[in-house]
């Protein structure tokens, strides 16, 4: 009886990829091609976060710091040393979930927002760092050498296609990742420990391996999205992939969306992330701020109107729940 | 060690901040008992219930269970090896259904889930919530939260369950039906602690009764005799009520 409903979501899923993998070929326009790629590498970071803040309740608005590491560890690789940015997204992968494992065991000891404001200052702290790290650019940043279109070097310049294809094979994964932990143990406990710990604790569940677990394949995944959006981007400095804004933007389409949902974090991309996107180019700099405006009314009527997140409309469990 | 004792608390102490919660207790439970635990408020004996379950650590003493010194580990541990609890403030998890609360408990036992979902229906229905499966916790009443709260912690397959309060605030025909549970419960084999400060609910039902005052074990015996001894009734009523012969 449980199966079913798990089995309607591969499907949905299965639906929805085949129906984004033919979206290019009605839209030829750049610069759309562009929000729609960012809108999926969005829908995969907040999937990313959704496992860690959304699943085991863990909020975290310091997810740059792994995006971050994502996109110098592949772009170090790439440029000083010549390996293949493929082969930096799975070594970047690995030390973000290394970092979040050494950042967790001290601050998974922190409750609800003393967690919160751990990770802030902790990202801060690394923002800050690599801005005065001359090895890696310090504020300059680093410029990824060209060497020519082809998938080994995960590089086109002219054609964004293969971009648009790797991000939506990429938040595909995140999404079957959690869907794999929504039915699993991990999935069970990482929820109670949500919400409330003491009697998960009660239950014989591991509540800080559980968190570390959690954290470890959230950053995992964040991470691996910076080595993706470095390549994307081919230029890096600390302001444009680990200032707090990445944090934010990881988070808020996963709360517009749903929080601890599997289509909250690609529901709320869907919406936040080419509504950023279109503002930005109407307003242009001296707009600058225009899009946190936006986030912050978008946020006060989700959080007034629908606390669950817009996913919730499409539930029917929850629309039977809202009858009394 | 005998295996008749199931749990030996033996000079237990807990000192908050200068307050001596649990001073020098020691209480021994034997297997298949159902054993009350009560008292006054503050009499301390939900802090001697979270020594037990382990989510508070001991200032001094020791906890044996089952034959084996359990008092350095963990809740986690003790719930793996047999130690099951509910809350005196019942502690649901409020976002997910009723199956799903019941299939943490049962996961501590397997790794499958489809394992655990089977199990966690079967004691739904010896719990007598099975027409309630599907529904949030959230959306359950106070009677059937305390319900969800003893077919979750049964689900863990405990040797030992620590009920605290689980009659509290429901109506007489609910408490009848908590009282039918708990029976139901021990004719399984498990055994029971159960923290009560109504009186006549736990009365009937103990085959001890454990009374706890200011922190200190003040009477241990069949509870019939437990209210018709002076020391408790002045505990409970004042001094002025104390039986004046006795």
């Amino acid at each position: 009886m449980s199966r079913n409903p798990r089995q309607r979501e591969l499907i949905t899923l299965a639906v929805v990829a085949a129906a984004l993998a033919a979206l290019p070929l009605f839209v030829k326009d750049v610069y759309l091609q562009n929000v729609l790629i960012l809108t999926l590498m969005y829908a995969a970071l907040s999937q990313s976060w959704n496992i860690l803040g959304g699943y085991c309740g863990q909020i975290s608005l310091g997810h740059a710091l792994y995006f971050g590491i994502g996109a110098y560890v592949s772009t170090i690789l790439f440029t000083k040393f010549g390996i293949v940015p493929w082969f930096g997204m799975v070594v970047s992968g690995g030390l973000a979930a290394l970092m979040a494992l050494i950042l967790g065991y001290p601050c998974f000891r922190l409750r609800g927002h003393y967690f919160t404001i751990a990770t802030i200052v902790i990202a801060e702290t690394a923002y800050l760092l690599f801005l005065n790290w001359d090895w890696v650019g310090a504020a300059l940043g680093i410029q990824i050498t060209m060497r020519g279109d082809n998938w080994l070097n995960f590089q086109f310049a002219r054609n964004k296609l293969p971009y648009f294809y790797f991000v939506l094979v990429f938040a595909c994964v995140t999404w079957l990742v959690t869907w794999i932990i929504e039915g699993s143990k991990w999935g069970y406990w990482w929820r109670a420990i949500k919400d409330n710990p003491e009697a998960a604790e009660s239950l014989g569940v591991d509540v800080f391996n559980s968190k570390m677990a959690a954290a470890a394949v959230s950053a995992f995944f964040t991470a691996v999205g910076g080595s993706f959006y470095a390549q994307f981007v081919s230029y890096i400095d600390p302001e444009s992939v680990m200032s707090f804004q990445f944090s934010l933007l990881m988070a808020l389409p996963a709360v517009l969306g749903g929080i601890g949902t599997l289509w909250g974090p690609a529901l709320g991309a869907a919406i936040l992330i080419p509504l950023t996107e279109f503002t930005r180019s109407y307003f242009g700099g001296s707009g600058k701020g225009t899009d946190l405006i936006i986030y912050g009314v978008l946020i006060m009527i989700i959080a007034l109107a629908r606390p669950e997140g817009l996913v919730s409309l499409f539930s029917r469990r929850a629309s039977k729940q809202a009858a009394p | 060690m005998s295996q008749k004792v199931m749990l030996e608390a033996q000079h237990v102490s807990r000192r908050f901040a200068g307050v001596l919660a649990n001073d020098d207790v020691s209480i021994r439970v034997e297997r298949g008992e159902i054993v009350g635990l009560i008292g006054p408020n503050g009499a301390g004996k939900s802090t001697l219930f979270n020594l037990i379950a382990g989510a508070l650590p001991l200032s001094s003493g020791t906890i044996m269970f089952d034959g084996e010194d359990v008092t350095s580990l963990p809740a986690t541990k003790r719930c793996a090896r047999g130690i099951a609890r509910t809350f005196q403030v019942v502690r649901s998890f409020e976002s997910m259904s009723v199956l799903d609360n019941v299939v943490v408990g049962a996961l501590v036992r397997t790794t499958s889930t489809r394992d655990a979902h089977r199990k966690a229906r079967e004691i739904l229905e010896f719990a007598g919530l099975e027409h309630r499966v599907d529904a949030q916790a959230s959306s359950l009443t106070p009677s059937e939260k305390r319900r969800l709260e003893v077919a979750r912690a049964l689900a863990t397959d405990p040797k030992l369950l620590l009920l605290d309060e689980v009659m509290t605030g429901l109506t007489p025909t609910e408490a009848q039906k908590g009282v039918a549970l708990v029976r139901k419960i021990r004719e399984t084999g498990i055994t029971i602690i159960m923290v009560e400060h109504v009186m006549e609910v736990v009365m009937p039902l103990v085959d001890r009764a454990i009374v706890l005052n200011l922190g200190r074990v003040l009477f241990e015996g069949k509870p019939a005799d437990a209210v018709r001894d002076s020391n408790v009734i002045g505990a409970y009523l004042g001094e002025r009520h104390r039986a004046p012969s006795s």
